[in-house]
């Protein structure tokens, strides 16, 4: 099939960014944006910078705008295109080139959010760990959240997962400082707008962590439930 | 004591940050990418202990036999038994970081795996890699907050600074700025397998290049068994990869067969009745590939009959993966299986306290040549990675050396990447000579393809140099022993119960290293 690409590039953070367009002939419409951009990438002098590791869903790497959406490229395949695809880095982080953009944010609000397990904690198979987990941090769910915005206060879902995760099992000297900077940084800024519910790549049940969440954290129900 | 530089955040390389952490100190952890792109988040099925959770009268002594008999004793015995003797504790460690492994009412449960009798694998579904990095990435996280552990993530090897058979740090590149900075300090290498030396043929990731093991190499550290490639025996093509379809879905009872005189030959379970579908991977893959010889069609993995709560509560990762790429429900339809390249037993040879022959320089993890021999066993990766990672920072904090700047006149400063196109040659000529059946010809046709290469910088050189170095293994090893099948010489030889040992000095140099003996127990 042929595709025409118009990929948004940027030399350098200060540069202005500005379209490019290729015409690429494709395979198979069950490719995916991101072998595209690998193959397009050995064919050109000045290849498109771009972030990539395991091609298969699982690293959060590859997130970009793609039609519009934020997704993973390795996740988007051809077939669901009319054959134009219009790929942009993701809005809410600096860009650094082309589709490179520093995401350090997601993980200096997990700092601030001190989300680590203060003393030993197990968490005996639970479902709620085991789905909070699989957050990728690709930043998707940030990208389409009408709430947030890089150095807010409001940290947004990709925060909220991983602080799921503490608070199947925090051990009570953590608790009070972590359903605090539960409240402070995810429950009073997110607008539940649940923009986020259909977005996730790795299909996390946001809003069933969410809930559980403020559950634990705001209305001080002891248990999660599973 | 001195600054510690590691490089590679992926498991191992989390491990040793950690380690240092608990003991009071600081460390250097560069990476490409942050750790949830690491490589490690792709693992699956498991990590092997002898918790003995399952009622079967499991031990550690079971755990190191099987390792070394799946390695077809080619691994450090010492080593075996250091990694086999610390699992139970790790596992409960990760337990205790609030890594949600599957549980029985009471406590771990374990699942079959490939080479094992007896249920010894932890496993969190089939996304165990990813589940346990999410609490080792937390605990880290907490070291970084109080400053022990320093990140610079996108940042790259350029060189080691190495002179007179010492190393002095690392030379590193900001792959955002473009800065270039020298690091000075004991350096510990946690890179990853080399994946990218086969671009788009294995089930690993795009970042492990495989430039920092070629890198390493040039500068005069030794590999080691480096014709010790792992074909994992079910993989699907998808696009720009193999993708792993975990041996759980065997451990959990999936069937291999394929179809002979119109009728479902279950070809493993025929020939293998202990172990059946679980035999260790380097038997399974070869099998795989001399029945499709004789047979024709393609292998399946036919996994219809696992229950709807193994699908749920075990496997549910997995089924939805199958859906998602070949439109397939693995519950209700076998699916097509191959073998495919997955794991790199070989890499950069280290002793059992994971030192190179470089002082001052240590390697963990899938680029280190440690633990698995000539194949190895399913669940031992993310061990091997955990604990490498851990002993090397023990042993380095037992030989701290504080290393001032120093002179570095002369090192190597060439950034530049090979080129697309040398990259894809050079996989599909080691790929021809490195397939699961070898033979001199072969090996030998691919040595002189290579010969007509030039490389045009640093990392094209040594790209060809580790290819070389690959084939040079394969072919100097005249026995056939795990993944290494030569048709040429089918048998397994004691005189080659040996370590291959490759060397760049001017040029490139192939002997063997004798095996230690196992030390009797303290």
């Amino acid at each position: 099939m042929n595709l025409k690409l118009q990929i948004l590039r940027r030399e350098s953070p200060d540069a202005s960014p500005h379209w490019e367009s290729y015409e690429y002939q494709a395979q198979n419409e069950n490719a995916s944006v991101a072998s595209v951009l690998h193959d397009l990438n050995q064919k050109l002098d000045d290849p498109v910078r771009w972030e990539c590791s395991c091609m298969q869903k699982k690293c959060g790497a590859c997130a970009m705008v793609i039609n519009h959406r934020p997704r993973l490229a390795c996740d988007a395949r051809l077939k669901e295109f009319n054959g134009e695809i219009k790929i942009e880095p993701l809005r809410k982080f600096p860009v650094i080139a082309d589709l490179i953009v520093d995401r350090s944010i997601l993980f200096e609000n997990l700092k601030i959010m001190r989300i680590w397990f203060a003393e030993e904690a197990k968490t005996y198979g639970s479902e709620i760990a085991y789905q909070a987990s699989r957050c990728l941090q690709c930043g998707c769910c940030l990208e389409i959240c009408p709430n947030f915005y890089a150095g807010g206060t409001f940290f947004g879902m990709a925060s909220m997962t991983l602080t799921a995760r503490i608070l199947t099992a925090v051990p009570e000297k953590q608790k009070q400082e972590i359903c605090k900077a539960y409240r402070d940084h995810i429950y009073e800024g997110c607008g539940k707008s649940l923009a986020c519910r259909e977005i996730c790549p790795a299909g996390i049940e946001i809003e069933h962590l969410l809930v559980n969440s403020n559950a634990v954290a705001i209305w001080k129900r002891k248990k999660h439930e599973i | 004591m001195g600054r510690m530089i590691i490089i590679g955040a992926g498991l191992a390389g989390l491990s040793a940050s950690v380690t240092l952490a608990e003991q009071g100190f600081s460390c250097d952890l560069i990476s490409l990418q942050n750790s949830e792109r690491a490589q490690s988040v792709l693992a699956e099925g498991g990590i092997n202990a002898a918790l003995n959770t399952m009622g079967e009268q499991d031990q550690v002594q079971n755990h190191y036999e099987d390792t070394l008999r799946g390695g077809v004793y080619l691994a450090d015995p010492n080593a075996v038994r250091n990694l086999t003797s610390h699992a139970p504790e790790i596992v409960r460690w990760l337990e205790n970081l609030g890594v949600p492994f599957n549980m029985t009412d009471q406590d771990i449960m374990l699942r079959n795996f490939g080479g094992q009798k007896k249920k010894r694998t932890a496993y969190a579904q089939s996304s165990t890699g990813k589940i346990i990095m999410t609490a080792v990435i937390d605990e880290a996280r907490k070291h970084e907050v109080s400053g022990k552990i320093r990140r610079y993530s996108h940042h790259e090897l350029i060189c080691l600074l190495i002179r007179d058979h010492i190393c002095m740090g690392a030379r590193i590149r900001d792959l955002y700025t473009g800065e270039i900075r020298d690091f000075f300090g004991i350096v510990l290498l946690c890179s990853g397998g080399m994946n990218g030396i086969f671009p788009g043929m294995t089930t690993g990731t795009t970042q492990n290049t495989g430039d920092v093991t070629a890198i390493a190499f040039r500068q005069g550290v030794e590999l080691g068994n480096l014709e010790m490639l792992q074909y994992h025996p079910t993989t699907i093509g998808i696009y720009g990869k193999r993708c792993l379809v975990t041996e759980a879905a065997r451990g959990e009872g999936g069937r291999l067969y394929i179809m002979k005189n119109q009728k479902k030959w279950y070809f493993m379970e025929e020939k293998y009745p202990e172990l059946k579908n679980l035999m260790p991977r380097d038997v399974v893959s070869r099998e795989m590939y001399m029945i499709r010889r004789e047979c024709g069609g393609s292998v399946y993995l036919d996994m219809t009959g696992l229950s709807q709560e193994t699908w749920q509560k075990k496997l549910s990762d997995l089924r939805q993966e199958i859906i998602y790429y070949l439109a397939l429900d693995p519950a209700s339809a076998p699916l097509p299986v191959k073998e495919g390249i997955h794991y790199f037993m070989g890499g950069i040879a280290v002793d059992e306290k994971h030192q190179t022959n470089i002082k001052n320089l240590y390697a963990a993890g899938e680029c280190a040549c440690q633990y698995h021999g000539a194949n190895r066993l399913g669940g031992n990766s993310l061990l091997g990675a955990l604990y490498g990672g851990r002993k090397a920072a023990e042993i380095i904090l037992q030989n701290p050396e504080d290393i001032s700047e120093k002179d570095v006149s002369g090192m190597i400063s060439d950034f530049r990447p090979a080129s697309p196109e040398l990259i894809q040659k050079i996989g599909e000529i080691l790929v021809s000579g490195l397939g699961i059946i070898r033979n001199a010809g072969d090996l030998e046709k691919a040595l002189h393809q290579l010969e007509s290469l030039k490389g045009s910088n640093f990392r094209e050189e040594n790209r060809i140099y580790l290819a070389k170095a690959m084939l040079l293994s394969a072919l100097e090893r005249k026995e056939s022993r795990g993944a290494h099948y030569r048709e040429d010489y089918p048998e397994k030889k004691e005189a080659f119960r040996k370590t291959t040992i490759a060397e760049f000095a001017q040029e490139i140099k192939i002997t063997f290293r004798e095996i230690p003996e196992r030390r009797a127990e303290l």
